[in-house]
């Protein structure tokens, strides 16, 4: 009896020192050296190519962002020592435009090949915040991190069809590059050691994106003649839709806009 | 008189281990509710160093790995304290129990860690600390000088027995718990459970009911349905105010501290009302017995448990 105990207590103690061996930080995936190329098919024609521009805006009254506290940390607090941070849910710019929200076109563009860019895409943390709040990138392009204040952050990306991990950051380390290889919309992202520091990252497969400003405004180039669904998405307020259609070398505005009394998806 | 083998240190070792356990519970909860589970992305190190640095949600995370290393070495003790000192071998036993369950609840928690809180994996450990903190108490009780004292057993002839009832409330508990971490960690919604507080309360209230009907005069049991009463009662409350401190806040950009206070009550006293229907349920099959079953007048202090 007493030597089936101890083989009890034995492996368990072996179950904890294999966890034990096996137990480090998450690695990160190589990335795959930026400019991934995407699925196979005609180039667009530059020549015929069209232009999609407009303003996003927030119609009704825009809700007072709250002033985040920050006192976990009293370096976090010290960034911010003339003006508390606030809550970046909802960043209006005059005029009720509507920043940090992200413009699509959702329509299939598979029968065009789009190489991802070979410059990164970039998020920093700065002031114990991520810049910007919100970043569109597309699958298989470089996402460079970086940790511009003199504190650790932990950068943790929570995808549903990517890879998820989670990267310690001390000050002055490295850039951290990563790459998200399939496309999703609103990957969020959070800071375990920050509870409130959020962001979004949005993955496509095709270049046509833009992310406002406090402008509101938009820009999607080099958009073949035809007719699209344009999405405008908003992290409070879900999403809203337009159609356009685009002739060739073709300029058309497409203005869209959120209701401020809605709670989105 | 079996009393006299009763063992105060030992008790009081028992006690202060199932205190312990409760802080650690708590500091899981904080852990949680602070959204501070992967703010040390690495295990068993902290940023592969002994000592992280010691900012925001790191705090929690680390304090609760320091507890949670004291509370194995605490068990060690213990366990090792009851095999030299313990006569009855079933004690004996659940000492060493105790410490296989607190050391596959760290491997759990490495577990959290390593394959970054799947809600699985995050409820199984959520749950066995659970599990673990009924351990604890129940030596607390076995050790105790009362369970070591003569004890006059009554018949319980009515049905269903108390025994079972007492029983399958504490399943019931278990299981609401477990539909509670699931909803922490983001597995299930909402309904289940408050379904399951439904079914727990009417279980408590079935239990310490019958408890007042057949036995108002015994002592033992008169505190446990008070226990139970007490319980359930609070963590109700508690329950609603998490819910309510959750929806108010759910526009705010970081965890509140009234939603996070309110949520890691309910937890701990979750914990508490797992460990006292478990209690009942030693309590009652210790003093209860159904009248088909032979009169065994000899002291049950000297019986295994």
């Amino acid at each position: 009896m007493k030597i089936r105990y101890s083989a009890y207590l034995l492996i368990a103690a072996g179950l904890a020192f294999a966890l034990v061996s096996c137990g480090k930080s998450p690695e990160t995936e190589q990335p795959a050296g930026g400019g991934g190329t995407a699925q196979g098919g005609q180039a667009v024609d530059a020549s015929t190519a069209g232009t999609v521009t407009g303003t996003i805006k927030l119609q009704g009254t825009a809700p007072v962002m709250k002033n985040i506290n920050m006192s976990a940390e009293a370096y976090c607090v010290s960034q911010h020592a003339s003006a508390p941070a606030k809550d970046e849910s909802v960043v209006t710019g005059p005029g009720g435009t509507l920043a940090n929200a992200v413009v699509y076109i959702q329509d299939d563009m598979s029968k065009y090949s789009f190489t991802a860019p070979s410059d990164a895409a970039k998020i920093d943390q700065k002031g114990c915040q991520y810049h910007p709040h919100v970043v569109g990138m597309m699958a298989g392009q470089t996402l460079q991190v970086t940790n511009s204040d003199n504190t650790t952050h932990n950068i943790h990306p929570v995808p549903k069809d990517n890879r998820e991990w989670n990267q310690s950051q001390p000050p002055g380390a490295a850039p951290l590059m990563e790459v998200f290889s399939r496309p999703e919309n609103a990957i969020p992202v959070k800071c375990n050691v920050h509870p409130w520091m959020k962001s979004y990252i949005f993955v496509f497969k095709n270049p046509y994106f833009s992310v406002t400003g406090p402008d509101g405004k938009y820009n999607i180039a080099n958009l073949p003649p035809g007719t699209y669904t344009v999405v405008a998405w908003q992290e409070q307020y879900g999403t809203v839709t337009g159609q356009v259609t685009i002739g060739a070398k073709e300029s058309k505005s497409v203005d869209l806009s959120f209701n401020a009394a809605s709670s989105g998806d | 008189m079996a009393s006299s083998a009763y063992n105060q240190n030992l008790h009081r070792f028992a006690v202060f281990s199932a205190c312990l356990t409760l802080v650690l519970v708590t500091a899981g909860a904080l852990v949680t509710s602070n959204d501070a589970g992967l703010s040390i992305p690495d295990w068993p190190l902290a940023y592969h160093s002994v000592v992280p640095p010691f900012v925001g949600g790191i705090r929690y995370e680390f304090t609760h790995r320091v507890i949670a290393a004291c509370e194995i070495t605490i068990s060690l003790i213990f366990a090792l304290w009851l095999w030299r000192a313990e006569p009855r071998k079933k004690v004996r036993y659940f000492g060493w129990i105790a410490i296989a369950v607190v050391i596959a609840q760290a491997v759990l928690g490495g577990m959290t860690v390593i394959f970054r809180q799947p809600p699985w994996i995050s409820t199984a450990h959520a749950t066995l600390a659970q599990i673990f903190f009924c351990t604890v108490v129940s030596l607390a009780l076995f050790t105790s000088r009362w369970w070591w004292q003569d004890a006059s057993t009554m018949d319980d002839s009515g049905s269903p027995h108390i025994r079972t009832l007492a029983i399958f409330a504490a399943v019931a508990t278990l299981l609401q718990l477990v539909l509670g971490a699931e909803f922490r960690h983001k597995g299930l919604g909402i309904a289940p459970h408050l379904i399951g507080a439904a079914v727990v309360t009417g279980m408590i209230f079935w239990t310490a009911g019958t408890l007042r009907r057949r036995f108002p005069s015994s002592p033992a049991l008169t505190k446990c349905r008070v226990l139970l009463h007490a319980l359930i009662g609070t963590q109700l409350v508690l329950g609603a105010g998490a819910y309510w401190s959750r929806i108010a806040t759910q526009t705010d950009p970081q965890p509140m501290p009234v939603m996070v206070t309110l949520t890691v009550a309910h937890v701990v006293v979750g914990a508490l009302t797992l460990a006292g229907t478990v209690a009942v349920a030693l309590v009652t099959n210790r003093l209860l017995r159904h009248e088909s079953e032979a009169v065994a007048p000899a002291s049950r202090a000297q019986e295994a448990m």
